[in-house]
């Protein structure tokens, strides 16, 4: 084998029109990480780009190596420079669109070429990383469509590029059935196989395990969704949904903390008001899943907490699905150890004196618990306090400067600050954080809570009747609970945009939007081990294993293959009209004994037909002129072919 | 028994799905179409099990979507790289005679009888490394031409003939061998700088050398390129723009023996070497020329179809 081979992909340099194609390929699955990575590297990256198209346009000589690996050098340094580690999650995808320009600097062969396109499938693989949301999805669709027409360009040099992208569209089109198999079938594991970097998740919002003041009010200013929960039937009134999050005891004067929580048995409360739903939890890399309170049923595998929170085993880090019941009206279960009461007293010594003097004014003139309540509550509805997205910065003495000085607040102020009283006042108290209201969506009903519905209120333990919910932000600014934050807040702070009530008709056309991608979160995104058992037991398959799920996926790639490979060969199998007229002339001669000899061609066996039957002579050599002037020559017109399977239809033989 | 049973043609017929030479128009059934992954294919499958490690890592589900929708796109493609290939048509035409250290020109028509076309199908002459690159666009017959060299004069045998393709993704390799019936005549190398051609020898019946003979003129026939230029009917061209050569008949003409035992100090293939040059500058002269060879002897004649039959002769003689 001394001659070279013509289809080795070392052997042939890539021709400019494949490289183009190339390079659009890459500007498709680079342009979104182009908006991540520092402009430095944008600008290098782009630049390499068009050094190479500029190469190939011109015919110029593509750089040495060893300038190519003093750039890479150098540019990996500003990397490492920029996010102090090479290994992070970050820095490995920014390195990644780096090699993608480096590679193009050295890119000469067919090989070269189909490794960069297969760095293009990586690119958009980390692309996912971010967001998989449906236009990320559809850019990437057409970014792979425009890799593999670039493959197919590679193996095809000489054909349009118009056939190759019809290949490729084809090839796409064909793969979709054996992908849906697979993903339906293949068995998801739960969990990371090992450890991810440490800057896997740091792009996750959401509420903290802990509330000092402004952290909540600056979560607020975020659009993002935090979940959705569809209810069956109708869902609850906006002043009923308090969406309960972490529970917060321990108090340093300035933040509130979680402190050690306790796993407790659940016992599930009677009471009325039952609402069953479903909620698609957002990743926010934490434990606690989000109930309305107060949950009635826990979802499988979930735990409960002593203070009433729902929590995982594991932290959130894809978006999650589960359903649950909650009662609006539970019986109130009156009993709490005496170390959790002992807990919900404590405060640190000698901060915030005024705020205890009026504590202690509440006490004294109280016979009980329920009447310092209530105190607290008209203090709170009568002293206008103001209610704010942009809090004056607070000092040491949070509490006393929120009541007394700044006099205007966000929720967690006015939390940290009732519950601060209480204590003070001997009445064990609590915060309570998480999400209060949320939008129902018009289109399909489905109540969507933003980060910008993030709330802290305040819970008491009454004597008779136990841990009771007090929103001292709903006594002090009524709108917040029944309207929204929108409206509750100030004129001219930063509310987020599409909570402007000037924008219905914009609000309209976000509805349809996030119907949409709502369910394509729950049926593509949410497919995790869970809807994959619901789908396997709704087709009829009881306890699914990944043995059978393998077994069933095996078996039917298998028959999907064995279908496209008979469907592509079955197109052939049938003869052409030349062909079939051909073989009809045999068979008709074959009938009165003139069978063709294997061998024989076309015209020998007709000159030997003419000869044994002289009365069709001339219809014979007239018909094997046809079939040889269309089968051999070039003469395959459709008039022609016409005229044979005429006359093979007339030939009479005796 | 074992090792005969291995070598002989029923295994190897079982094996390769064929027995060779095959006759008349072949059709490369899908059995007879292998397949392999190429290195590019194996590159490919590394990088979808990353990105399935990935996917289940990052419990990213569109990253299932995109490796199992790449997973997809191999399985078809192995499925179209052997449908670029199977049930391809193949036939052989004729192949011109030629000289030994000439290159033999194979016809191969392959006959693309599907509604799709085929693009960057090799063919290659196993033995020889003899190898062109061709598209079949649908429903066409396409004709490769392989310019095998040929050393020996005989009967020249086309041996296995290997089709590939990698087309469409490169991630497979798909090829068949056909052994087609084709064979093409190697006249003996003709040996240059030559002795002019003999004195007469009127013992043996050859003729008078000395004229053309252009008295004796007995019609027209088509130009060809050998004629010599003063034949050529200028008048004729002049009125017709068609270029025709005058033909003289008769015993005007000169006629030569052409004779294996003339060469008695040569060994056979340059005899022969040298007859077949003799046979090549007589008939280019005009000559009425004979052949005589050992078991052998052709009338004195000229033309197209005499030349070709000495040559055969000179190119089949079995000479010790």
């Amino acid at each position: 084998m001394s001659a070279a081979h013509p289809l080795a992909p070392e052997q042939r340099a890539v021709a400019s029109r494949d490289l183009g194609w190339l390079l659009l390929a890459l500007l498709l699955v680079a342009a979104p990480h182009a908006l991540r990575m520092p402009w430095w590297l944008t600008l290098l990256v782009l630049t390499l780009y068009a050094w190479r198209a500029q190469v190939a346009v011109a015919r110029a000589i593509l750089p040495s190596r060893w300038l190519v690996l003093a750039i890479a050098a150098l540019a990996i340094g500003a990397v490492y420079l920029e996010y102090r580690t090479l290994f992070g999650r970050t820095s490995g995808i920014v390195l990644l669109v780096l090699f993608s320009g480096l590679k193009l600097m050295e890119l000469r062969t067919h090989r070269d070429a189909a490794v960069a396109a297969f760095l293009c499938y990586f690119l958009v693989m980390t692309n996912l990383l971010y967001t998989q949301s449906i236009p990320t999805t559809l850019l990437m669709g057409t970014a792979l469509l425009a890799v593999t027409a670039t493959l197919v360009g590679l193996s095809a040099p000489q054909r349009p590029m118009r056939a190759n992208l019809r290949t490729a569209g084809l090839l796409l089109a064909h793969a979709a059935p054996a992908a849906l198999v697979l993903f339906l079938l293949f068995p998801r594991v739960q969990g990371p196989l090992w450890g991810l970097p440490q800057d896997a998740y740091a792009a996750m919002t959401g509420l903290s395990d802990n509330m000092s003041p402004g952290n909540i009010s600056q979560l607020a200013q975020s659009d993002a969704i935090a979940f959705r929960a569809e209810f069956e039937g109708e869902p609850p009134s906006p002043r009923e949904r308090y969406w309960r999050g972490p529970v917060l005891w321990d108090f340093d004067g300035r933040t509130w903390r979680m402190g050690p929580g306790w796993i407790a048995p659940f016992e599930p409360p009677q009471g009325v008001g039952r609402y069953e739903y479903v909620v698609t939890l957002e990743a926010h890399n934490r434990a606690w899943l989000f109930a309305l309170e107060s949950a009635a049923s826990l979802p499988p595998r979930a735990r409960y907490t002593n203070d009433g929170m729902v929590v995982s085993a594991t932290p959130i880090r894809t978006r999650m699905r589960y359903a649950l019941a909650s009662l609006a009206e539970p019986q109130q279960d009156t009993r709490a150890s005496g170390s959790s009461i002992r807990r919900a007293l404590d405060l640190p010594p000698g901060a915030n004196p005024r705020a205890r003097a009026l504590a202690q004014q509440w006490r004294q003139g109280a016979q009980d618990e329920t009447q310092v309540l209530m105190r607290a509550i008209a203090f709170f509805r009568d002293s206008r306090l103001g209610y704010t997205l942009e809090p004056p910065l607070l000092g040491r003495e949070s509490v006393d400067e929120f009541l007394f000085d700044a006099r205007e607040g966000f929720c967690e102020h006015f939390s940290s600050a009732f519950v601060f009283l209480m204590r003070a006042a001997g009445v064990p108290a609590r915060v309570v954080t998480g999400y209060q209201g949320g939008e129902v969506n018009s289109v399909d009903r489905i109540i969507t809570v933003r980060q910008s519905d993030a709330h802290a209120w305040a819970e008491v333990h009454l004597g008779g009747r136990g841990w009771v919910r007090v929103d001292p932000t709903a006594a002090a600014v009524p709108g917040r609970v029944d309207l929204g934050l929108s409206r509750a807040a100030r004129q001219g702070d930063p509310v987020p945009l599409l909570m402007r009530p000037q924008l219905e008709w914009l609000r309209g056309m976000r509805s349809n939007w996030e119907a949409l991608a709502h369910r394509w979160n729950v049926w593509v995104l949410g497919y995790g081990v869970e809807r994959q058992r619901d789908l396997m037991t709704s087709l009829g398959m009881r306890d699914v294993d990944w043995r059978k799920l393998t077994a069933a996926m095996a078996s039917i790639l298998g028959v999907f293959t064995l279908v496209l490979l008979a469907w592509s060969l079955r197109r052939l199998a049938r003869p052409d009209p030349v062909q079939r007229a051909w073989q009809a002339f045999c068979r008709k001669l074959g009938g009165s004994g003139m069978a063709r000899a294997p061998a024989e061609g076309p015209r020998d066996f007709s000159e030997r037909a003419a000869r044994q039957l002289p009365a069709a002579a001339a219809a014979i050599h007239a018909i094997a002129a046809l079939y040889i002037g269309a089968r051999y020559g070039r003469d395959a017109a459709r008039e022609r072919v016409a005229e044979l399977e005429r006359r093979v239809r007339e030939l009479r033989v005796a | 028994m074992i090792r005969a049973l291995l070598a002989g043609p029923r295994l190897r017929s079982w094996f390769y799905g064929y027995g060779a030479p095959e006759r008349g128009s072949v059709v490369l059934g899908h059995r007879r179409v292998y397949i392999l992954p190429t290195r590019l294919g194996w590159l490919y499958a590394a990088t979808l099990g990353i990105l399935l490690v990935g996917s289940i890592n990052y419990a990213l589900q569109l990253g299932f979507a995109l490796t199992f929708l790449l997973a997809g796109l191999g399985l078809v493609a192995m499925v179209h790289t052997t449908r670029n290939l199977a049930r391809l048509a193949v036939s052989t035409g004729r192949a011109e005679p030629v000289f030994a250290g000439e290159a033999a020109q194979f016809r191969l028509y392959l006959d693309n009888r599907a509604r799709y076309d085929r693009p960057a199908l090799l063919v290659r002459h196993q033995r020889s490394g003899a190898q062109l690159v061709l598209d079949l666009p649908a429903r066409r017959v396409g004709e490769a031409v392989l310019a095998v060299p040929t050393s020996r004069r005989g009967w020249f045998a086309l041996t296995r003939v290997m089709f590939e393709t990698r087309f469409p993704l490169g991630l497979f390799r798909a090829w068949s061998y056909v052994e087609p019936e084709a064979r093409c005549l190697v006249y003996p190398a003709p040996e240059r700088a030559p002795l002019p051609a003999p004195a007469p020898d009127t013992a043996a019946g050859s003729a008078r050398t000395h004229t053309q003979g252009n008295d004796d003129f007995s019609g027209l026939r088509a130009y060809q390129p050998q004629d010599p230029p003063r034949h050529v009917a200028w008048k004729a061209v002049a009125r017709t723009d068609e270029m025709l050569t005058k033909q003289f008949s008769g015993a005007a003409g000169a006629e030569l023996w052409l004779d294996w035992a003339q060469l008695p100090t040569l060994d056979v293939e340059r005899r022969l070497s040298r007859l077949a040059a003799w046979v090549l500058d007589a008939e280019q002269a005009g000559l009425r020329y004979g052949l005589r060879l050992p078991g052998a002897e052709f009338a004195p004649d000229r033309g197209e179809a005499h030349r070709g039959a000495c040559l055969q002769a000179l190119a089949l003689h079995e000479g010790a």
